[in-house]
């Protein structure tokens, strides 16, 4: 018995690695496959797949995990990004390291989510999300403002001309081939952004089932048993604050690197409500359900974007209604259809599954004893 | 002198705009405990339906006076409908749902109105002929026209009569039993979806109301006009307390007051380094500042420990 056990666990582990091998060979011919088959355009697409899942994991963090309704979490994506094109491009005249420019864009995103986390502490779910979103505006406007009096941010016109992700001569802004493969701008930043979301993917894992992560759940579902618990509520929402911010910022520099180019427009509210969507479409605080809802709203609307006009054209012979509106327009119906048939999101965490489910005898049997108890 | 109160003019006159909106925020949030984030894009649907009606009956004879009280009956029955129907098919489902799937579909409503709007009516900046008479009025110095009066003293009737039927009627005993505790209302006889329906076909039709005042006195409509509205509105109606009709109404009249007077100043305030493309960042370092010291907003009860 002992050794069809072992026998069978070790083959379980052996699946396990040659599920990952496979994984692992899939996401490296990805971007070629995807070229190849569906062209560029759609490697970039991919690429800001990546980055949306990065960000979606990190507002996960406060909302998903800590239960704080963020809807101005765009604006630690802006800081990041702003700090990376200020210290690498002809703004300033300064040109820092790539390695030096990501940490401090994410230290200076924690900064700010440690600010925004400071006076916000009391302030319990809606009202939360209104001073978040007030903070998004409030990043949002003043990189709109600061061309004058000094010319810091260059204002709506945005900074331009941004370094590319360089480690010291191999720049990724540039094609270079290997073994007679070429691989392009947008194949290597899929590379370098596909690190990075494992490496956000695994911080994420750990945290979920570290004590800390232990922590924000039981503030998740009740604050004031967490804090009787001994949990220092304070210092842990704090600590959900600065965690999803930093994740936000190195998705902005990573941003402003590959586009080598940041403005405003990139960073408005808007914004914060789809990474907010891909996270409560998805399953919240389940990072599978995260991923797979940052790339469902990444390549929905793209997939729209194409299928719209063509498809209008072989149905009625002519472009019946405006691509642009119907493409959004269908987006928001599946917003509302996928919510109303799953309202935890398409793959919830098991535990959030678990509270929906409602055991209808189980309950009737509680009340039962109750009545007995009373009677007693 | 003059100054001060013609930033106080004008803020009042957005800040009644402002309020109504609130209103319709706060009175569902009483109920269902959610925001409705389409409800701005109901104020744009109520303000493209009047006008639509008003170029319908703007050659005939009727009276210019006339011609909007029709469209302002007709988009507010249209309105009331949109709100009915979103009710039903965006947050019925979702009752017992964990609390942010309401405010995807709310989001999910938002960008289809929007979306639809743009198809019907297009992307560009319509005029919304001017109906109402514009002359000015000279007051201790400010200047004030008559559709700014006419807006102000509609938005006020409108509240009275708001607060009335919330206090003195018996729908308004119903709502505020269901916003107070559903399962008990229910128990006492209730109709408990109708009241809900009905809060949400009461906040559309104020919607629409407030949509016709910002038409009327700006003179141009706009698919997207809906959600920067919506978005102060909801502002201000956390800013007066979530959930409660006068404070729905204060926080309204108030943010209005801050952003004029914010604009008006606060380059004066920053010795010029700020100037009035600053006046929405000033308005909301006010309500972070508000709700720092009251967290619940200036008229709101204290919210249970678990929200």
């Amino acid at each position: 018995m002992r050794n069809v056990l072992n026998h069978l666990l070790r083959h379980e582990r052996r699946n396990a690695w040659a599920a990952f091998l496979l994984a692992g060979i899939v996401l490296l011919v990805l971007p070629f496959a995807t070229d190849a088959l569906l062209g560029r355009g759609w490697v970039r697409i991919m690429d800001f797949a990546l980055l949306y899942m990065m960000l979606a994991l990190g507002l996960n963090i406060v909302v998903g995990y800590a239960g704080l309704l963020d809807l101005g979490y765009v604006a630690f994506f802006a800081v990041g990004a702003y700090t990376y094109a200020l210290f690498g491009s002809p703004q300033f005249g300064l040109h820092w390291p790539f390695w030096a420019v990501l940490p401090m864009g994410a230290l200076f995103a924690c900064i700010f989510g440690v600010l925004l986390g400071a006076p916000t502490l009391r302030l319990r779910g809606d009202y939360l999300a209104i001073v978040t979103l007030g903070f998004g505006e409030i990043i949002r406007i003043f990189l709109n403002n600061l061309n004058a009096p000094v010319n810091i941010t260059n204002g709506p016109q945005g900074i331009s001309q941004i370094d590319p992700v360089r480690f010291g001569s191999f720049s990724l802004g540039s094609s270079h081939s290997l073994a007679g493969i070429v691989f392009s701008p947008v194949h290597l930043y899929y590379y370098l952004f596909l690190l990075f979301t494992l490496l956000v993917i695994f911080v994420s894992m750990r945290l979920e089932k570290s004590r800390i992560g232990r922590a924000w759940m039981a503030i998740r579902e009740d604050e004031v048993a967490a804090e009787a618990m001994g949990i220092n509520t304070r210092n842990i929402k704090l600590l959900a604050f600065a965690m999803g911010a930093s994740f936000g910022g190195i998705s902005g520099g990573l941003f402003a690197g590959f586009q080598g180019f940041v403005s405003p427009e990139s960073f408005s509210l808007m914004e914060s409500i789809m990474i907010l969507c891909m996270v409560v479409l998805g399953g919240m605080g389940n990072i599978g359900g995260v991923i797979l809802g940052s790339v469902l709203l990444v390549l929905l609307p793209e997939a729209l974007r194409n299928g719209a006009g063509p498809v209008q054209q072989a149905l009625f012979g002519k472009v019946v209604v405006d691509p642009e509106a119907l493409r959004m327009l269908l987006f928001g119906v599946a917003l509302i259809a996928v919510m109303v048939l799953r309202p935890a999101g398409l793959w919830p965490s098991a535990q959030r599954r678990r509270e929906l489910v409602v055991d209808d005898a189980a309950i009737a049997e509680q009340e039962q004893e109750t009545v007995y108890d009373a009677a007693k | 002198m003059s100054i001060l109160l013609q930033q106080i003019v004008n803020g009042l006159v957005q800040g009644s705009v402002y309020a109504l909106v609130a209103l319709g925020y706060t009175m569902v949030y009483g109920i269902l405990g959610l925001i409705n984030f389409a409800h701005g894009e109901v104020v744009m649907v109520g303000a493209m339906v009047a006008l639509m009606v008003v170029q319908l009956l703007i050659t005939s004879a009727l009276a210019p006076v006339l011609v909007l009280l029709i469209a302002l009956l007709v988009a507010a029955m249209a309105c009331m409908a949109l709100g009915y129907g979103i009710e039903r098919i965006a947050y019925r489902p979702l009752r017992n749902a964990p609390r942010l799937a309401p405010l995807i579909t709310a989001i999910g409503m938002s960008i289809v109105l929007q979306n639809l709007a743009m198809m019907i009516w297009g992307r560009e900046y319509h005029p919304f002929p001017a109906l109402l008479p514009h002359s000015p009025h000279l007051l201790f110095g400010a200047i004030i026209n008559d559709v700014q009066i006419i807006i102000v003293l509609v938005a006020l009737a409108v509240m009275a009569g708001l607060l009335l039927l919330v206090h003195r009627t018996r729908l308004g005993r119903a709502m505020r039993a269901v916003a107070e505790n559903p399962g008990a209302a229910m128990l006492m006889g209730v109709d408990v979806n109708r009241v809900i329906s009905a809060t949400f076909m009461l906040g559309s039709a104020l919607a629409a109301v407030a949509g016709i005042m910002v038409s009327v006195n700006y003179g141009i409509v706009h698919y997207y006009m809906g959600f920067m509205l919506g978005l102060k509105a909801f502002t201000a109606a956390v800013l007066g307390g979530i959930g409660n009709l006068r404070g729905a109404m204060l926080g309204g009249l108030l943010l209005g007051l801050i952003e004029s007077l914010g604009a008006g100043y606060i380059g004066d305030l920053s010795g010029g380094i700020f100037g009035s493309n600053y006046q929405d960042v000033f308005a909301f370092f006010v309500l972070i500042a508000v709700l720092v010291f009251r967290p619940s907003g200036l008229l709101g009860e204290r919210v249970a420990e678990r929200a």
